[in-house]
Parts: structure tokens; C-alpha cells; sequence
């Protein structure tokens, strides 16, 4: 069955991820800024999934980034680092100072996420497909070694189109893997076009269902909705692997963005990047002065 | 007219073992159970070929570290990085055509950039089995001599894989090794000096008038040819390279040097495209060491069904074919 996220989540606790979520994009507009370009337009969607994961449900240590007893989160697409990157400084893994190096030479920061260059990025996944197979041989790991960590696998709509992808899925509910969860990024982008038109998975959650996942699907910027769900897959007892299908709007947060003609890889020209945080602090009701 | 006999296919049960060759049964397999009751971190991992990959003996006897992942190669290799990364040393068994051909992307990018300690050992490499191409993996080598990182050993026999076993369990990196599988010879033991390592190519035998290279199963091949040629009054060196990657270019330079004027052979059961022989040929170039230079392998092409050893003999990679090839530039130079 697919649960509905209950609204009862403490408004205190949202007021705070809001910020989180709200300090997550504006790193990543300062990460793109830096180059004059990037995946700004995914980072802006993911940013409130981001924001629950690494500012509430994670169980991690800032300072220690391969503490045994963390919950391992694997980017499986490699496009989306300057979203990681964005909310591991805003978790404290990774220090501001490190915005302005983004995808400079000898940067720990590289364009594609690579598990080598950075603290906090457990694998490489520029190639997509990768991410839930290293996730099911993880969380086998993990129940060898008797571990109660988990694994979470933030992978996109359009990684679904890799074959690879579904042999991880059969493969992870065959072995009852409840300590893994994977989270989807429904955008219905990828670089072509609509991933709908490219190659259309709707119904996405019947199938991660009939494949025998316990599934949510949620609106991926609702915050609340977000913690709700976050708390149901942690929570339940079933035997299952768990994913939460995220439906997320690209660009969300920066209204000039949210509504440009989609592509895959958002244009942001050199004048527009400041409209940009502009635009942000605006729809966050935050001044120049309070986020300084 | 008397009919011959028609051979028949040898395909899954592809023995390569001669009649009346001393043999061991699933030599890898019974290797990786001993070395697994000294090293918890070993798990066994497989894509639906357990029980052609030997790898069903180590799951006979640790069932709890034996994970059947099912037909699906890609997630063999992406599951066996995972374990890897937290801390298990895994061994990977499916065939070499689809390691190679069907799961690169996921050895190299999940497993070979991050040199996780993931062992890859794949059945039917080269010619070994009549099943055509499908099964026939003639060019694994050429594909992953390409990948950084990535150790890639061709063992000759049931004691080469006993021992590659233990040094791929002391080995802290990404290994491929091509698996005889089934009943596999044993040739070795008659060189008591010789002992498999990581990385080093080791002489065998010792003539004058002749040099061969030799990987694998043909490095058996060249010992039986060296024997039969030894009776023709023609004397070779065998030199056993059973690491493909990283070359032990040293040792071979020295053999290649100590046989100037001499024909230098390099047999390998792999395409004569990318394989041993290319990567010895290459070597010699840039060191500016001169050889008449002779590759025994596998034609460039894709190669027919049929049975072993007729398959061995029409491709010249039977002990049969290398003799005569090797007596044949021996006489043309003397």
C-alpha cells in the first residue's frame, strides 16, 4: 500500500528546515555563480529532500564523515554534486570556504561527484545507473556486519531508464533489504527532453511496487510532506526496501527559473545569477541583512 | 572407407584436460574455501553460474557468505563494489564474455576508479568452450587491459589457480583472473621452483634456439610443445607470464635479450589483438630491444562452433599447431 503522509510534524522543526533548505540553494547559486553555470536547476528542486535528509534524518558526524555507524548516502547521479556539495556545507561537513573553489583544478569540489575528491560523497556516480546496485551491496554489508545503519540512494527519473536500475530493484527487495532507501527525484527532465517524452516510467510507483518496494509518493518541495514520509520509511517494520518518489519542481525557489523554458542544464547568464539570489531571499522573505 | 568419428561440441562441460592428464576438480573453488576459513572478509558473489564458476563449493560450505545475485552482471559488479566498500573482500564469478562485454562500465567506474578490493573470476576465457561467440570470450583481455588499476592474471593450471587464490587474498586491489573451471589440469608441479606472484613472469624451461611467451592455458601448451620439439633436437625457452597487467616487463626484456637472433613466440589463448602478445611486442619496442617477433593466439574474427579440440587445432592453438609452427621458423632460420 502506498502511504499517505499524515500533516502533524511540528511547525518549529519545518520553520527550521525551511532555512536549511533555504541556505542549500543559496549555496549552490553561489557554487554556480562560480563557474557561470551547472546543474543550478536540479539543486533548487532537490534542495528541501536535501534538507531533511542531511539536517534531520541522517544519523551522522559532521566532523567524521566515514564514522562506521553513519547512514551511507549514495548520489547516484554525479550531475547533482553541486546539490550535495550544497548541503554538505550546509551540514558542516564541507566548509563555506570551499563554494568559491567549485569546479576549479585541484578543487575538492569537481563538477561530477566523485567519492575521492570529496568528505561526505560515499561513490562516484557520473554514470548513472550505479547507485542502487553499490546500495544493495552495501546494505548486504551492512546486515553481514550486523550494522543498524542504513543506506539512502538518491537517484533521478531519468536513471531509470538504465536497465541497471531494475536489477537493483528486484535484487533489493529478493533480499529483503529494509535497511535500504532509495529516494527518486521526479523532475521530468533529462537531457534531451521531458524524461516523459524521452522514455516515460509513470506509473512510477506501481512499478517500484510491483517489484516489491514499500513506496511513498510525495510532493518533494512540501517539507512536511517530506518529514512525514521520511519518518514512515524509517519507521515501519515491514521487511521491505523503502523509496520515496520525490515530485519536484526544477529551479524551484527562484520564480525567473521555475518558469524558463525547461532544459536539462538551466542557462543563467552572468547579470542573472544575482536576480537569482534576489529572487530567492524574496520568496523566502529573508533581507540582505539577515542572511549576511 | 571407414568414417572418422564426429566430434562433438564440447560446450558447457568444455574440458580441456588431455585423456589421461592428471587433473584436480574445481581447483578455485576448494582454493577459496581454504583461504575463507582463514580470512572472514572473503564473500562468494555469482550471476546465476555457481556451479560453472566452481564458486559452488565455496557456497557448499559458507552459505551464509555465498550471495546468488541472479542473471544480471551489472549488478554482480555494482553489488560487489558495495560489499567491498564495507570492507568484505568479495570474488565475483560469472563468465569472462559478459564480465567484460556486458558489465564494463560497472567494474570500471564502481569498482576499478575507487580500487576497491573486488576479485572478478570468470569462466571460459578465449577459446575454451564450443558454444561461438556468445560464449567465447577472445578478447576480455583486449577490453580491460585498457582499465586503470585493474590486475589482470591468466593462470595456466590447478596449481597456478590454487596459488593466485592466496596472493589475490593478500592483494589490496581490483583483480580479473580468466578461470579454468571443471577438471584442470596439473602441469605445474613438475617445476618445483616455480611459485605463482602477483606481477612476476617466470622461466620454466631453458633452451637456446627458440623463446616462448606464453599466459594461461597456452603456457601448458608451450611446456608439451617444448617437450615434443626437445625430441626434434630443437631446444626452447618457456617463459610463463601469467600477469597480463601489470607486466613484468623486466623479466621478459632480460629472456627477450638473452635470445638475440633467436625467433621470440608469444602464444596467448586470446585474439592476437590487444592480448599478451601485443602488450609484449609493444614492450619490446620501447625498450629498443630487436626480436624476430611470432604471436600463437586467436585469429581476428569471430570463431566457430564446434568442438575443443578440433576448434584448437583449426586456430593453431593446439600443442599440435604450436610445434609445428615453432620447428617450421626454427628450420627456415638454421
Amino acid at each position: 500500500m502506498m502511504g499517505t503522509p499524515a500533516q502533524s510534524v511540528v511547525s518549529d522543526d519545518i520553520e527550521n528546515l525551511r532555512h536549511h533548505a533555504y541556505r542549500i540553494r543559496r549555496n549552490a547559486l553561489l557554487m554556480g555563480e562560480v563557474q557561470g553555470q551547472g546543474y543550478v536547476g536540479q539543486a533548487l528542486g532537490i534542495a528541501d529532500v536535501l534538507a531533511v535528509a542531511y539536517c534531520r534524518q541522517l544519523n551522522m558526524r559532521a566532523d567524521d564523515p566515514e564514522w562506521e555507524g553513519r547512514d551511507r548516502f549514495l548520489l547516484s547521479i554525479g550531475h547533482y554534486a553541486i546539490a550535495l556539495y550544497a548541503a554538505l556545507i550546509e551540514a558542516g561537513v564541507i566548509s563555506a570556504d570551499e563554494i568559491d573553489n567549485y569546479g576549479s583544478d585541484d578543487s575538492m569540489l569537481p563538477m561530477s561527484g566523485m567519492a575521492a575528491y570529496t568528505p561526505g560523497m560515499e561513490i562516484t556516480g557520473g554514470s548513472l545507473g550505479h547507485g542502487l546496485g553499490i546500495g544493495v551491496g552495501m546494505a548486504l554489508g551492512l546486515k553481514r556486519k550486523n550494522s543498524g545503519s542504513r543506506i539512502y540512494n538518491l537517484l533521478s527519473d531519468g536513471e531509470l531508464n538504465e536497465g541497471s536500475t531494475w536489477e537493483a530493484v528486484a535484487s533489493a527487495a529478493h533480499w529483503k533489504l529494509d535497511n535500504l532507501i532509495a529516494i527518486v527525484d521526479v523532475n521530468d527532465q533529462q537531457a534531451d527532453d521531458r524524461s516523459s517524452t524521452v522514455l516515460n516510467y509513470e506509473p512510477v510507483a506501481d512499478k517500484w511496487q510491483a517489484f516489491g518496494w514499500e513506496t511513498w509518493r510525495v510532493d518533494g518541495n512540501d517539507l512536511t510532506a517530506l518529514v512525514e514520509a521520511f519518518d514512515q520509511a524509517v519507521n515501519s517494520t515491514s521487511d521491505k526496501p523503502r523509496v520515496l518518489i520525490c515530485d519536484t519542481l526544477m529551479g524551484r525557489g527562484v520564480p525567473f527559473l521555475e518558469s524558463r523554458d525547461k532544459t536539462h542544464f538551466i542557462r543563467v547568464d552572468e547579470n542573472e545569477w544575482s536576480l537569482a539570489l534576489q529572487q530567492l531571499d524574496e520568496v523566502y522573505g529573508i533581507s540582505a541583512e539577515e542572511q549576511s | 572407407m571407414t568414417a572418422r568419428p564426429r566430434l562433438k561440441t564440447s560446450a558447457m562441460i568444455a574440458s580441456i584436460a588431455a585423456e589421461g592428464q592428471a587433473t584436480t576438480s574445481a581447483p578455485f573453488g576448494h582454493a577459496l574455501v581454504e583461504a575463507a576459513k582463514r580470512d572472514e572478509r572473503i564473500v562468494g558473489m555469482t550471476a546465476d553460474l555457481g556451479k560453472y564458476t566452481d564458486l559452488h563449493i565455496f557456497g557448499q560450505q559458507f552459505p551464509e557468505r555465498y550471495y546468488q545475485m541472479g542473471m544480471a552482471e551489472q549488478l554482480l559488479m555494482s553489488a560487489g563494489a558495495g560489499m567491498a566498500r564495507e570492507g568484505f573482500v568479495p570474488f565475483l564469478t560469472t563468465y569472462s564474455v559478459f564480465a567484460s562485454r556486458r558489465a564494463y562500465d560497472f567494474i570500471c567506474m564502481a569498482i576499478a576508479e575507487e580500487r576497491l578490493n573486488v576479485k572478478i573470476v570468470s569462466a571460459l576465457p578465449g577459446l575454451t568452450t564450443g558454444y561461438g561467440p556468445s560464449h567465447q570470450a577472445t578478447e576480455d583481455i583486449a577490453i580491460f587491459r585498457g582499465m586503470p588499476n585493474l590486475t589482470i592474471i591468466d593462470p595456466c593450471d590447478a596449481l597456478d589457480i590454487e596459488q593466485a587464490v592466496d596472493a589475490m587474498v593478500e592483494f589490496d586491489g581490483p583483480v580479473y583472473m580468466r578461470l579454468l573451471r571443471g577438471k584442470v589440469p596439473r602441469v605445474l608441479d613438475r617445476f618445483p621452483d616455480y611459485q605463482f606472484k602477483i606481477g612476476k613472469a617466470q622461466r620454466l624451461m631453458a633452451g637456446e634456439d627458440a623463446l616462448i611467451i606464453a599466459s594461461g592455458l597456452m603456457t601448458m601448451r608451450a611446456v608439451e610443445a617444448a617437450d615434443e620439439l626437445a625430441e626434434q633436437g630443437i631446444k626452447v625457452s618457456v617463459l610463463h607470464c601469467p600477469t597480463i597487467k601489470p607486466l613484468d616487463t623486466q623479466t621478459i626484456v632480460d629472456e627477450v635479450r638473452q635470445h638475440t637472433g633467436k625467433p621470440v613466440f608469444v602464444a596467448e589463448n586470446h585474439t592476437v589483438v590487444g592480448g599478451l602478445g601485443e602488450a609484449v611486442g609493444a614492450l619490446l619496442m620501447r625498450e629498443g630491444v630487436c626480436a624476430e617477433f611470432h604471436q600463437i593466439g586467436l585469429p581476428d574474427e569471430f570463431l566457430d562452433a564446434g568442438a575443443l579440440p578440433t576448434l584448437h587445432d583449426r586456430y593453431g592453438i593446439s600443442t599440435r599447431e604450436v610445434v609445428s609452427k615453432v620447428a617450421g621458423i626454427v628450420a627456415r632460420k638454421s
